[in-house]
């Protein structure tokens, strides 16, 4: 109903608007009327709406300055603070030329229109003037550059610092997993070949690559059956796409295998991955010490954005990424300073990954020193998960062997 | 070469595949036109739920679909697909197409004083290219797994696994092909520029004489040919990766239970090769609206625009630091950070020609005797919009600062204000100055007003608030935000940006409506109606073949001669010789 009220507004509108312009259109005939003689009315009104335009402008844009202009909370992070100040004096800087540009161009454009009795100055340059707004704003920008550099350098210095937090955010359509090192500080090795029901990220283990061969030899022995027993009943596009898949699958073994090389070539063992600690739903942080995130994602690309940290950085499959903050406030007190006890920082994806891709949130949680170590002692390690209840049973259901109905 | 004989033309030839560029242009000025009403649709749909998410309109679902808008709430494939397709559209089809399409073809032979472009056979080409290219884009609206989803960059893995969405099917492929047959035809149309240009100008007409129109389409049809071969061997490049097994972009996938075998490409590659066109196709966009306004304003101001030389130089290093600026798309992909802060110097570089450029017209203004044209008001649009929107690209440029900002509300904010509004405003002006040209009629000056001062307060009204939804933390691209409590502000502001979205969508009627209802019914337009100095002037109202009667017009002078105190009239024609007493400028 209500859609059908606009439709015939519009429609109204336009008929009126159409209606009204023959009228105009023949009272102009009857003046004698042409369209390209503006007249002194009609050049004068848009002077002025050009004029009242500008105050409107101004205040509107005003308004916004102070209703919204600081919506975001303070920086809850060190480098933050510095981003803001940054973002300050740009502001600052962009708002005066605003200001004065957009003067100028109202006011001119007010002050000059036409009349029949004068005539335009005859200006066509002047290399003083510009020379003065070719430097003026190259001293300007010198100084915002090198500003902003020196920011940027510092958010992605290279050296950490003494005991920083290191874990990894790992992303996927729709949800983000958090791994913390064990009692070794590391992070195991993991590859997107050993991904499996219950292992999400692929860690790697001697047992979980035989685990995980085992389970493909067991896909391909049932397709392989499937062929044998109702090939010839099937209709040969489904048989091309099962021994297609048996192909896939069969390449899926070699991977797995170069895998289990690199690991003699390198450490003997894949040990450091068993006790690391697989969280989802929250990311918790000590307050106060610097935390190195290194992101990945397993299908496309995701972004990690959190905006109370004035922190960002792309998921890439393929490529790990780094950023690295020092959280400054917890929540606890970001709730006391907001006045807000539902207050929660939020890492969010920033990065359009599929149908879903605005509810892929993970909450931030900054805490005390004690209360993370604490948190962190609950957690379960990669291999007490394995020993328990297969973590996500969804996908645990998908990689055993589905119907290979390709429409 | 004398002029030539009019000789019978079937309607085919005529109407259809001619291959006189006036008629092209007019061509890709109403294919243009029927893709922007699509595009303006699009985004009137998904403002509708950005600004009422889940709330149920028969609208939708009239126009959508169960599939698509089951209750009359857009689904958010639906969402997705709508947003990309919008971009795409506006980006390509509208504002590079239509816009360079329509005035380069226009204007080129007409202010340089020749026949014809260079080949009329391939501009006939570039034309047919385009067109099929815009069917296919709009009909993979129409497919059962809906149009391209993945935003208008279409990233891959994204775009190139359909098991990541539905838009990753065959409305991407659609998507993929259309691409290809728009940069042929964008090539075909930008080397006849090129040629033309260099090779057909008239006697007398030196590059120092020449419009800043036609230098602008001159940098813009450089920028093109250098830039979209790139995005084309992209755009093949993820075909290949989508049909053949390929690994150009991909690389340790796991999707749908399976772990892919494709591995050594990467995605950050294709956002290399998109934005090196990427970038350049910016101003592509933007060089023709800057162009088109420096001659209405001038013609309209009656004062010759002020800084012909710095004006020059500017689309010149516009032009050519547009190439070396695309990493500032790509900080937080994991790029070498001090790669990064290279992208960040030479952005904000660009800076300063486009300073300069503002600063002219300005003083252009200053002591003029300003005609009110609605052409005039989409002019001095452009300027108020190019300073609004170029002043945010300095905090994007800003590396530290686009970690915060980057794919937030803020970006589009900036890059609509910067080609959502001052190249449709170019765009339009470019219309209603050269429509008497282009189809021997005037269009109603006073619908032109109140289209103009609705656009213009509209435009504002949408755009300027994103500014504060994007500093709040909104990433662009999502389809509901109530899900966020720190997003409040985004509620907040959504349905009042949406009305503006929905009234200034309802003012461009009034535009389509003068538009058709001139070209028909108009009052029969005078041979220089606003007594302006440039050649397509001295052509006759009624368009014939070869453009001139007879010989063509010598230049003895540069364009902008308005109010020239040496003169009588406030005009003076580039064909009037010099006076004894007169400088070439």
């Amino acid at each position: 109903m209500f859609s059908l009220l606009v439709l015939i507004t519009i429609v109204l509108g336009v008929v009126a608007a159409v209606q009204l312009s023959k009228v105009y259109q023949l009272a102009a005939k009857l003046r004698n009327h042409r369209e390209e003689d503006i007249s002194l009315a009609d050049n004068k009104m848009n002077a002025w709406l050009m004029l009242i335009w500008m105050f409107v402008f101004f205040a509107g844009v005003i308004y916004f300055y102070i209703a919204y202009g600081d919506y975001l909370p303070v920086s809850a992070s060190a480098h933050g603070n510095d981003i803001d100040m940054l973002f300050t004096v740009n502001v600052v800087i962009i708002t005066i030329v605003f200001f004065l540009v957009h003067l100028f161009l109202f006011y001119f454009s007010w002050k000059y229109y036409y009349r029949e009795d004068r005539k335009a100055f005859f200006f066509a340059h002047s290399t003083k003037l510009e020379l003065i707004w070719t430097i003026i704003p190259s001293i300007v920008l010198a100084f915002m550059i090198i500003f902003g550099l020196r920011i940027w350098n510092d958010i992605t210095d290279v050296v950490a610092s003494e005991n920083p937090v290191r874990l990894e955010v790992y992303a996927k359509q729709f949800d983000w997993t958090i791994r913390y090192p064990g009692a070794d500080s590391e992070l195991g090795f993991s590859n997107y070949n050993l991904i499996s029901g219950t292992n999400p990220l692929g860690i790697a283990s001697d047992e979980l690559i035989i685990e995980k061969i085992a389970e493909l030899d067991e896909e391909i022995l049932s397709i392989e059956k499937k062929l044998k027993e109702e090939g010839d009943f099937l209709p040969p596009s489904q048989v091309d796409a099962l021994e297609d898949k048996i192909y896939r699958l069969q390449r899926h073994k070699l991977r797995i295998n170069d895998v289990s090389t690199s690991r003699e070539a390198s450490s003997g063992e894949f040990k450091a991955g068993k006790d690391d600690k697989l969280v989802k739903g929250e990311l918790h942080l000590p307050l106060g010490r610097e935390v190195e995130f290194i992101f990945n994602s397993r299908d496309v690309i995701h972004s990690a954005f959190m905006p109370h940290f004035r922190a960002q950085m792309n998921a890439v499959p393929g490529i790990p990424t780094r950023f690295k903050m020092t959280p400054t406030i917890t929540t606890d007190s970001m709730r006391v300073m907001e006045d807000n006890p539902n207050f929660d920082y939020i890492l969010l994806c920033n990065k359009v990954c599929g149908a879903s891709h605005n509810n892929m949130a993970v909450k931030v949680i900054i805490e005390s020193e004690e209360e993370y170590q604490a948190w962190l002692e609950e957690q379960k390690t990669f291999s007490e998960s394995l020993g328990g209840e297969a973590e996500e049973t969804d996908e645990a259901e998908e990689s055993k062997l589905e119907p290979v109905a390709e429409k | 070469m004398a002029g030539h004989a009019q000789h019978k033309e079937s309607f085919i030839s005529k109407y259809v595949f001619s291959q006189d560029h006036k008629m092209i242009s007019r061509q890709f000025l109403i294919t243009a036109v029927f893709m922007g009403i699509i595009a303006v649709l699009l985004s009137v749909l998904f403002r509708i739920q950005l600004g009422w998410p889940g709330e149920s309109f028969e609208i939708l679902n009239a126009l959508l679909g169960d599939r698509w808008a089951p209750g009359g709430v857009m689904n958010q494939n639906a969402y997705l697909a709508l947003v990309t397709i919008h971009g795409t559209i506006m980006v390509f089809f509208v504002l590079t197409g239509g816009l360079s399409g329509t005035f380069s073809n226009l204007l080129i032979p007409l202010q340089i004083g020749a026949r014809d472009m260079a080949s009329g056979f391939l501009n006939m080409l570039s034309y047919w290219f385009f067109f099929v290219s815009s069917v296919i884009m709009i009909s993979s609206l129409f497919i059962e797994t809906g149009a391209a989803s993945g935003g208008w960059t279409v990233y891959p893995p994204l775009s190139a696994l359909p098991q990541a969405m539905p838009g990753s099917g065959l409305g991407m492929t659609m998507w993929l092909l259309s691409m290809v047959l728009f940069v042929v035809s964008s090539l075909l149309g930008g080397l006849n520029y090129i040629v033309t240009i260099v090779n057909l100008r008239t006697k007398g007409l030196k590059m120092t004489r020449l419009p800043l129109t036609i230098w602008a389409f001159l940098v813009t049809a450089i920028l093109g040919v250098l830039s979209f071969p790139v995005l084309v061997s992209a755009v093949v490049l993820l075909l290949m990766d989508r049909g053949m097994g390929t690994a150009f972009y991909l690389s340790n996938i796991f999707i749908d239970g399976e772990a892919l075998d494709v591995t050594g490409g990467s995605p950050i590659l294709y956002q290399h090769l998109f934005w090196f066109l990427g970038h350049p196709e910016v101003y592509i966009v933007l060089l023709p609206a800057l162009g088109i306004s420096s001659e209405v304003i001038a013609t309209n101001a009656r004062k010759p625009i002020f800084g012909y030389k710095a004006m020059v130089g500017s689309i010149l290093a516009i032009g050519f630091l547009s190439f070396i600026v695309w990493g500032h798309h790509m900080f937080l992909t994991g790029m070498s950070p001090w790669l990064g802060g290279l992208f960040v110097i030479t952005t904000l570089l660009i800076a300063i020609p486009s300073a300069v450029k503002a600063f002219n017209y300005i003083t252009t203004l200053w002591r003029g005797n300003i005609r009110y044209t609605p052409a005039m008001l989409f002019s001095i649009g452009l300027v108020s919009t190019f300073v609004s929107g170029g002043l945010t690209g300095i905090i994007l440029a800003d590396s530290a600062l686009d970690i915060n900002v980057h794919d937030t509300y803020f970006v589009v904010a900036h890059f609509h204000i910067v080609m959502g509004m001052s190249a449709i405003f170019g765009m339009m002006a470019g219309v209603y100055h050269w429509f008497p040209k282009m189809f021997g009629k005037m269009m109603n000056t006073k619908l032109g007003y109140v289209h103009f001062w609705l656009t213009f307060v509209c435009g504002y009204g949408v755009f300027f608030p994103m500014h504060f939804v994007g500093l709040a933390g909104a990433p662009r691209r999502y389809y509901d935000y109530s899900n966020f409590e720190f997003l409040q502000v985004a509620l907040d502001l959504n349905p009042l940006i949406s009305v503006f979205a929905i009234v200034g969508a309802i003012a461009q009627i009034l535009f389509l409506y003068n538009f058709f209802y001139s070209i028909f019914r108009g009052q029969a337009a005078v041979q220089n109606p606003w007594k302006s100095n440039t050649l397509e002037w001295t052509t006759p109202v009624e368009h014939i073949h070869g453009n001139w009667e007879g010989d063509l017009p010598v230049v003895h002078r540069w364009p902008y001669d308005y109010s020239n105190p040496q003169h009588e009239n406030d005009f003076v024609p580039q064909t009037v010789p010099l006076g004894p007493d007169e400088k070439d400028h």
